[in-house]
Parts: structure tokens; sequence; C-alpha cells
């Protein structure tokens, strides 16, 4: 029950109090370059979300399996962006077999998942708040991958209303796009302090 | 080699770096350290110096071995060289100014996935010589330098009155708490690109 709880709590935590784009700046590339279209972002959101998962959980295991137990922190980062690159790859032979159109759709933005920032940020906040637990890991991970979907979701809703807004000429494209995103963070900062 | 004579050239890629192809203000590089670290001014020059730093001698590499580089393992190659002097970076840091890091946390680590300095390696230094990727490294670095450092010192002066520490506004001013925040970080840069729009298209 006890650990129900500290999983329940904390996939709401990441998902909303603490999620990655809003308070955490993780992500933002994507999040203001793919959110131009609601079905994009969707797909993006969801090969994060894929990606986020498999690499967290498995960070966690290289972490607490090998390279605490041999000394080789060091390499510590660069085990992590193997392990990324090594699931963004899978992504995208998996996309080109069976979603030809979204494959062609997301072009360069597929291989650029690897240097999400969220997805090397989550693993080394798994790391710096000492995740004990594999579960505890994978939850958390999933938790900011659905954040992070929320986040580009929510803001490619509002762009396709913007393109109909009359904006300042030297404000269109990224300075609105900013604007916006600040004004986002503002709502999302209601909620903070509820969890932790 | 050819490339590494052309004198004015050299000096034209060091400019560029600094302003028209600025990473932060018009490319649109690198903004997930541009808007973390910019709360004030003391942690963006260090997040400035280290990509500085990591951005050199990734390119130098990542020059030296371009004829070697094969299409389909690319980015994991620009990727691995990084992470290694990424570490160097952050193990320096931790040795030498531990209370940077830690306020840094884990966004030096984070330098690895800074879209700029894959951008670099595979828009320059795949393509050219050491020298003008090394000049093209400092010209870049520098411009992501001096954008944190404006975005910083705007942000530091009005959420607290201060900058480097030292009050720089009058007594009636109100910090402003809110640019400390996520929400400053977003709304000033938004702001500061409107405002470089602006200038650049009066030019052209």
């Amino acid at each position: 029950m006890d650990t129900l709880q500290t999983l329940a709590l904390g996939f709401i935590g990441i998902v909303i109090v603490n999620n990655l784009v809003f308070t955490k700046f993780l992500g933002t590339c994507p999040y203001l370059g793919v959110s131009g279209r609601l079905d994009m972002a969707f797909g993006m959101g969801c090969a994060v979300t894929f990606v986020i998962t498999l690499a967290g959980a498995m960070t966690w295991i290289i972490d607490h399996g090998f390279l605490m137990g041999t000394q080789l922190e060091v390499t510590r980062y660069v085990c992590y962006i193997l392990v990324i690159a090594g699931a963004v790859q899978l992504v995208e032979m998996y996309l080109r077999k069976f979603f030809p159109t979204l494959y062609d759709s997301f072009g360069i933005f597929l291989p650029l998942i690897t240097t999400n920032c969220a997805i090397l940020g989550l693993c080394l906040f798994i790391y710096l708040w000492q995740v004990q637990t594999l579960l505890e890991a994978a939850v958390l991970s999933f938790g900011a991958g659905i954040g992070f979907t929320l986040a580009i979701c929510i803001m490619a809703g509002i762009r396709e209303n913007l393109e109909l807004a009359d904006v300042p000429a030297p404000l269109r494209g990224a300075p609105i796009t900013l604007i916006t995103a600040g004004l986002l963070t503002l709502a999302f900062m209601g909620f903070a302090g509820m969890i932790r | 080699m050819a490339e590494e004579t052309k004198n004015v050239s050299l000096g034209k890629t060091l400019a560029d770096g600094i302003w028209s192809q600025n990473p932060v203000l018009r490319l649109l590089l690198g903004m997930c350290p541009t808007l973390a670290v910019t709360a004030a001014v003391k942690p963006a020059i260090t997040m400035g110096l280290s990509v500085i730093f990591v951005l050199v001698c990734s390119n130098i590499v990542v020059s030296m071995m371009r004829h070697l580089l094969k299409p389909h393992l690319r980015i994991l190659m620009f990727t691995l060289t990084i992470a290694t002097f990424v570490t160097i970076a952050d193990l320096y840091l931790k040795a030498y100014l531990p209370e940077m890091s830690a306020a840094l946390g884990p966004y030096i680590p984070l330098i690895i996935v800074n879209c700029i300095i894959i951008c670099r390696a595979e828009a320059c230094a795949a393509k050219n010589g050491i020298l003008v990727s090394v000049v093209d490294a400092i010209g870049m670095g520098l411009g992501f330098t001096a954008a944190l450092c404006v975005l910083a010192s705007v942000r530091e002066i009005l959420a607290t009155g201060k900058w480097f520490d030292s009050v720089v506004m009058p007594g009636w001013f109100v910090p402003w708490a809110a640019m400390s925040m996520p929400v400053g970080a977003f709304i000033t840069l938004g702001l500061i690109l409107a405002l470089v729009n602006q200038l650049a298209g009066k030019k052209t």
C-alpha cells in the first residue's frame, strides 16, 4: 500500500507539479519546434514517452547493476547517451516499417530525439533524486513522458489557433511561441506545492 | 588546405557566430540551458565558458575524424565525443568550483544534448578543416555566452535589483520575483527575440 502511494504521488508529481518542460526547461527544443500541428505533436509525444520509459529503466539498471559496482561512474554520461541513442534507433526502425507516413512527416526531428534534453535530463534526475527501486524509476520515466506529451499537445492546440490571430510582425514565429509558453508555465505554477 | 588560407572568411565565420548566425537569438538552438541557467549572471557565464570548451574540443575531434564518419553512425559518434568532453568539464567544475557545480546541477551534463554543439559538428566540423572548425566554435561559443549574459542580466536585475551581487537599482525598486521563475525566462527571451527580429529586419 505504501509503495503504491509513493508511486502514484510520484507519477502525478512528475506529470503536473514537476513537469519537465514547465519547471525544468527540459525538451524545450522539440516543444517549440514540433508543436505546429496537433497530430505531429501527439506522435512526437508518444515517441518520446516510449524512448524515455525505456531509457529511464535501462539507465537505472545499468547504474545500479553495473556502474556503481565496478567504480566506473565516470563513464556514466557516455553510457546514458549510448542507451538513449540505441532506444531511438529502435523507435526509428519501428516507425519506418509500420507508420511510414508519420515517419516521413517527422523528418529530421526523429533522430534528434537522441538529443532531446528531456530524456537525458530525466535519467540524470533519476540518479540525482536517488530513486531506490526499478519500478519507481520506470513509473517516473513514464510519467515524465506523459507530462511531455501533455505539454506539447497543449502548446500545439494553442499554436493552431494562434495562426488565425493578428500578431505584431517582430513577434511572429518564435517570440510569440515563447511568450505563450511563459504564460502556460504561469498556469502550471498553480500546481506547485501540491506534492513535495 | 585551400579553405584554411582564406583569412577573410575566418573573420567572417567568427562574426557570424556572434551576430548574424547567433545560435540562441537567430538559430534558436540550445534553448534548454539558455532558459534554465539564466536566473543570475554568474552561472550563465560559467555555462557559457563550459560550452565554449566543449564546443572547441569536440569540433577539433570531429574535424579530425571527418573522413572516417559513416552516415548512419554520425550522430552517435558526435554524441560520444561530446559526452567525453562534457565529463571532463563536469569533473573539473566539481573539483574547482563546487558551489557553481551544485548550482548548475544537471545542466552541465545536459551540455551533451545541447543542439548547438551537435549542429556545429554536423554543419561545420564534419565538412571543414581544423582551423575553420575552431574559429567557428569560438564564434558560436561567444555568441552563445553573450546571449546568455544579456538574458541573465535582464532577469537578475529585475528579479533581485542586483547585478553580479552588487546593488544597481534605486531604493524604490521592488524586486520582481516572477523574473527568476520559469515564466520570466520564457517571456524575457521572447521579448529579446522580438527586439532582435526588429533590429535585424530594419537592416535588410
